[in-house]
């Protein structure tokens, strides 16, 4: 009897495209769970438990030991800097962490600000760049801050760019790639390995397919 | 500023009821006995140490170290592990002694969380050091004796991953022909347990197609005795064959000392940027979230304490095991003698009699007790001498 496997995935369309890699990995765990409101699945012939998480929780789950497994955005991992095993980028769902303002307007020279939902993530690349910034950390509608002047630039996740230019701003530099990754807790990655790796090989054979 | 409230402790400090105190308190005798059996000695340092002696040198990061200043306006550090003292004492009061040295400690030790406030910045560490013998006969030694401790405590359900940094460190001069940089980058990926990072850094390095095969190959390098064999195929220098010699001699001894049930290798397995020098390994339960115990040898602290020796350990955090072991609180065994006026002598020598026998026995005058049932309760077992009660046992 091998060890029965705990997940955590996103909901959503992450899940939907998780889905479907592990299906063509072998692991059937049904394509459309949107319409429940059920949080934890159970999907015994495959050994394998779903939980139902917020993206920016799927770390901490995983983090804790709570789940085996979990599929995260790298957004969300370079935000927490937990201590999980990054095994495997699924390629799915990718943007990428951007500056962005609005067009031909300088940085505040003293103290610029910069409004995110990453300050973390805004204030290493900041930091890395010699400046020193005032962070405001706001949880959506980032692009609302420099409109109303309550921000110089925002830090945030662009993928087609629309709703920037729909707000009349304009992207300055691309910070970081993002796709969302398989982590592995530590303690699982040992006391599992053998069911674990099985599931990475066979993703990542998936994966490897794609790529040709 | 907001004000604490009267139960408030600093971030990441925590109390020690009595039934945590009972399990903790059983698990290090168990611990300790075993550690003892195979002569090691026991010792214990101050809680407070420089910061430019053990503070610099010890494998803790400087931002979780807590740091004060004593009288005179030196920074003081609270001991954030216990081999970095033990080290200082090895290579001052104990240099003449006779080497090797067998040391042991328990004892907390001191790590401030700066994110979170939940994760304990104070726990307690049963250990030992073996220092002055850099053979794999002590290597071996330690991870045995390291297996036996968890077992004698109750643990069953273990496994002890180990590594080894001199195959990774040669491995990737050999490849990457000292590029320091780019050595370091990929050492940080792997402590920092992100292979998607270091296969993407290995694809961006313009070197041969077979050489960044076998960086990604690396990778793979984990499991049982099996992987002797392709990490010395992968093995392109001296210094990673003599690695992998150390990793099956290691082996062979440990099938000696019978403890090859538990163990397993991975040479990907990073623990501290730059603290271990050969032999590296960590513990791990399940039901854990967490890393149960670690260690390795670090041939570079003692020189830094002027000692020119080699030594090895390991660490086992105490609360953590307790918390693998999963036993019932229901621990306490005290017996309850319930006396009046008229029986308190009696009661007296009745516990008497007990504690000569070595029970925990505690002598109660009814008139103090509010609930007389629950208290009751409260105990293994109670001898009610009131009148009240019957003056009988329970």
């Amino acid at each position: 009897m091998s060890n029965k496997l705990t997940i955590a995935m996103p909901k959503g369309r992450i899940y939907e495209e998780a889905a479907e890699l592990m299906k063509q990995a072998g692991y059937d765990l049904g394509a459309d769970q949107d319409e429940s409101r059920k949080l934890i699945l159970e999907f015994p012939e495959q050994n394998i438990q779903i939980m139902m998480a917020k993206p920016m929780d799927v770390v901490t789950y995983v983090e804790y030991g709570a789940a085996d497994i979990g599929i995260a955005g790298k957004d969300v991992l370079l935000e927490q800097d937990r201590d999980v095993y990054e095994v495997l980028d699924l390629k799915i769902s990718p943007c990428y962490v951007a500056v962005a303002g609005l067009p031909d307007q300088p940085m505040n020279r003293i103290a610029p600000k910069i409004a995110t939902k990453y300050p973390k993530v805004a204030s290493d690349y900041f930091r890395e760049q010699g400046e020193q910034i005032e962070i405001i950390p706001l949880n959506g509608s980032i692009e609302l801050a420099p409109l109303i002047g309550l921000a110089d630039r925002i830090v945030d996740i662009v993928s087609t760019g629309r709703t920037l230019r729909e707000n009349g701003l304009v992207e300055y530099e691309k910070i970081a790639d993002i796709t969302s990754r398989l982590i592995v807790n530590p303690v699982s990655y040992r006391l599992k390995s053998e069911e674990i790796d099985r599931m990475v090989n066979k993703l990542s054979e998936v994966m490897e397919g794609e790529e040709v | 500023m907001v004000k604490r409230l009267m139960f408030e402790k600093p971030l990441g400090m925590r109390d020690t009821l009595p039934f945590f105190y009972r399990q903790k308190a059983k698990v290090r005798k168990q611990l300790s006995e075993e550690i003892i059996a195979h002569g090691y000695s026991f010792m214990d340092t101050p809680f407070l140490e420089y910061h430019e002696t053990v503070g610099e040198v010890s494998a803790t990061l400087d931002q979780q170290l807590f740091k004060l200043l004593d009288q005179q306006g030196h920074t003081l550090v609270l001991r954030p592990d216990m081999t970095a003292p033990i080290a200082r004492v090895a290579a001052s009061q104990l240099k003449n002694s006779e080497f090797p040295l067998r040391l042991a400690y328990d004892g907390p030790v001191f790590r401030a969380q700066q994110t979170e406030g939940g994760k304990p910045a104070q726990f307690e560490q049963v250990g030992t050091e073996l220092i002055g013998d850099h053979s794999s006969f002590g290597d071996a030694e330690v991870i045995a004796l390291l297996v036996d401790s968890l077992k004698k405590a109750g643990l069953d359900d273990f496994v002890i991953t180990v590594g080894h940094i001199g195959y990774v460190k040669a491995f990737f001069s050999d490849l990457l022909e000292d590029d320091d940089e780019t050595i370091d980058r990929l050492l940080e990926y792997l402590y920092r347990k992100n292979y998607v990072g270091f296969r993407e850094a290995v694809k961006q390095l313009s070197i041969k197609h077979d050489k960044q095969q076998a960086l990604l190959q690396l990778l793979s390098l984990r499991g049982g005795e099996e992987i002797f064999e392709s990490s010395r195929s992968l093995a392109r220098n001296q210094s990673c064959m003599q690695a992998v010699n150390d990793l099956k001699q290691l082996y062979r001894l440990l099938k000696q000392h019978g403890v090859e049930k538990y163990i397993q290798f991975d040479l990907n397995l990073i623990s501290h940027m730059d603290y271990y020098t050969g032999i590296l390994f960590e513990g791990y339960a399940p039901n854990l979230g967490a890393l149960l115990c670690n260690g390795g040898r670090y041939d570079a602290l003692l020189p830094s304490f002027q000692l020119n020796a080699s030594a090895t350990g390991f660490a086992i955090h105490v609360e953590r095991l307790v918390e693998a072991l999963n036993e019932s609180e229901d621990n306490d065994e005290r017996i309850g003698i319930i006396v009046d006026d008229d029986s308190f002598q009696r009661g007296m020598q009745k516990a008497k009699e007990y504690r000569k026998n070595g029970y925990s026995v505690l002598l109660q005058h009814v008139d103090q007790i509010p609930d007389v049932q629950s208290f009751k309760q409260e105990l293994a077992n109670t001898e009610d001498m009131t009148e009240a009660g019957g003056g009988q046992d329970e």
